[in-house]
């Protein structure tokens, strides 16, 4: 397993978001995370990403012990917010970040290359960011995240307020990035997403109420489709 | 490196937002100018010392006018001037009144001339027609205007103002756009962000430096006793301060306004102690709050250069705390980044 969450935590400011979260996630697979928003989905894969830390319990990643800087460099994570630098042009916006990654010269270019095309940007690699729309500023925030071949995807609801051509099309690029070899974990509230997981977990009051399949999560709870499922497994729960 | 490529997104994202660049170093050219035309003057009730062969009628009459006066050697009487703990010393040479002025502030020097003038006018024949009055200046001159003296101190305040603001609210995007998080899901250092910070405004804010000084000295002709390289080196360490502080107040705040907010806190009282107005009317104890602000150091330094002229030995001290400053505050950006990243 690439990912694994023991018992895991988390406060803030006394309050606890995270509760007791155990869950591994297998190499070459596409994760999803499902739930509603506040239910500490975020939290979670920013704990996996290596960025915030655990209250309790431990999170491995890659065999290695998180928050790890060596670590984070294999993996990759695209968060809500675009996170791109306005004023430059997709490019630029490329450049910093490999260069960030320690990605140098020949091997920068080529990489920069590989994910524009990928995503589809390349006749647009030269406009600042502020011309660009909703949807291809997420498709480039998804190429900054995929330049440092990363071993780990951690992708923070990629298709929020995208429209359904381009989400499939964001959903088609993951399959060929998992294709590659490369763990997704991917967090979501919207329930036809989560369908295209090849396992799920669903979260609610920073709780795991269930994991598996979506086909074994509906076949455990008798429900036609996830989002009976989630209500059942949740029921159960409170 | 990592911290390069820091520095060149900074200057590229500088060059594409042109209207802040100009911000930075045309605004307070403008200010400048507008005060250059604007200031006048005050009261100022002087210090004077006195050499004992003055009569005391005189000593009398001037006391009369309102000056403080103490008697003392001359020897003792030029160290406290050029201490600036006095502003002028009167000695007698036959019937000539000998003045000798500190002369840094204009406003000071001028007040004396009167308090001085008032007092000869006051005294009774012989001596009132006899009485010549000679006046020497040890820095400055008579035709120094009330700007030269403000000069110096608004050149550190703008700086500092324009470079604390920018800073601040460029990192503080850097945290509402997530581009931040970005960087802190890298394997990025937090020190490395902080250096990359400090070099790539470092350049911008070299060359901001460089053109309002030399905007001021060459442009509107304020007076420059020393050596321009100092000045640059104390505007410099100036915007470093502020940049250094900025970026860390910027944690603080969650938005711009937010950020703007902290100028009347802490950037505007700053002004109160860096000597733009005359402290010597207020508590002492309350005069020492001046020692915990950077434009305080900064503004000493560039008086010291552009009005007296003087060179290292003058403003050391007050480079190593503007060093101090910078330093701690880079320290404290570093430790305010696990906030968003512990490790």
């Amino acid at each position: 397993m690439v990912i694994q969450l023991q018992h895991v935590y988390k406060q803030f400011h006394k309050k606890e978001v995270i509760h007791d979260v155990s869950l591994t996630v297998n190499e070459g697979e596409i994760f999803g995370m499902l739930g509603p928003s506040g239910a500490g989905k975020t939290t979670i894969v920013k704990m996996i990403a290596g960025i915030d830390t655990a209250t309790k319990g431990e999170i491995h990643v890659l065999g290695v012990r998180m928050p790890n800087l060596q670590t984070m460099a294999r993996i990759g994570f695209m968060a809500q917010s675009d996170a791109l630098y306005g004023e430059l042009t997709a490019l630029e916006n490329l450049d910093f970040f490999a260069s960030i990654y320690g990605l140098k010269g020949k091997k920068k270019k080529q990489r920069i290359d590989e994910v524009l095309e990928l995503v589809n940007l390349t006749d647009d690699r030269k406009k600042a960011i502020h011309q660009f729309s909703g949807g291809m500023k997420r498709r480039l925030s998804l190429a900054a995240s995929l330049l440092h071949e990363p071993e780990v995807l951690i992708l923070d609801e990629p298709t929020v307020g995208i429209d359904p051509l381009l989400r499939q099309a964001i959903w088609e690029e993951l399959e060929r990035i998992r294709q590659k070899g490369t763990t997704i974990v991917v967090t979501t509230h919207v329930m036809d997403e989560a369908e295209k997981c090849m396992r799920l977990a669903m979260i609610r009051n920073g709780q795991l109420i269930a994991i598996g399949s979506p086909e074994q999560l509906k076949k455990q709870t008798n429900a036609l489709t996830l989002e009976q499922a989630f209500l059942q497994f949740g029921g159960v729960q409170s | 490196m990592r911290i390069q490529a820091i520095v060149v997104r900074i200057i590229r994202q500088f060059f594409r937002d042109k209207r802040t660049l100009a911000l930075m170093i045309v605004a307070p050219m403008f200010v400048l100018f507008l005060m250059d035309l604007v200031f006048n003057g005050e009261t100022y009730e002087p210090h004077m010392a006195i050499d004992s062969n003055v009569p005391q009628q005189l000593v009398d009459a001037l006391k009369e006018a309102d000056a403080h006066v103490a008697t003392m050697t001359k020897t003792k009487a030029m160290d406290k001037l050029d201490e600036q703990q006095i502003d002028a010393f009167i000695e007698m040479d036959k019937a000539t009144l000998r003045l000798t002025l500190e002369g840094s502030d204009p406003s000071v020097s001028k007040q004396v001339l009167m308090t001085v003038q008032k007092a000869a006018q006051s005294l009774m024949p012989p001596m009132k027609q006899t009485l010549t009055i000679d006046t020497v200046y040890m820095y400055g001159s008579e035709h120094m205007a009330l700007f030269d003296n403000f000069g110096p101190v608004l050149i550190g305040f703008f700086i500092f103002f324009f470079v604390f603001l920018i800073a601040g609210v460029s990192f503080l995007r850097e945290r509402t756009s997530g581009t931040l998080e970005r960087l802190l899901a890298t394997p990025l250092k937090r020190w490395e962000i902080v250096i990359g910070y400090v070099i790539g405004f470092g350049i911008f804010t070299t060359i901001q430096a460089s053109l309002i000084s030399w905007f001021a000295i060459h442009v509107l002709n304020m007076m420059m006793e020393g050596s321009f390289g100092y000045v640059l080196l104390i505007t410099f360490l100036l915007a470093m301060t502020a940049l250094t502080l900025g970026t860390l107040l910027s944690a603080f705040a969650n938005n711009e306004l937010q950020m703007i907010q902290f100028i009347p806190l802490v950037v505007v009282p700053q002004v109160f102690f860096s000597g733009l107005f005359n402290l010597d009317t207020m508590e002492p104890w309350l005069r020492s709050i001046g020692v915990a602000m950077p434009l305080y150091y900064g503004a000493d330094a560039l008086r010291e250069i552009m009005i007296r002229g003087k060179g290292w030995e003058a403003i050391s001290f007050d480079v190593y705390v503007l060093v101090g400053f910078s330093l701690l505050f880079m320290v404290l950006n570093v430790l305010a980044l696990k906030k968003y990243r512990k490790l």
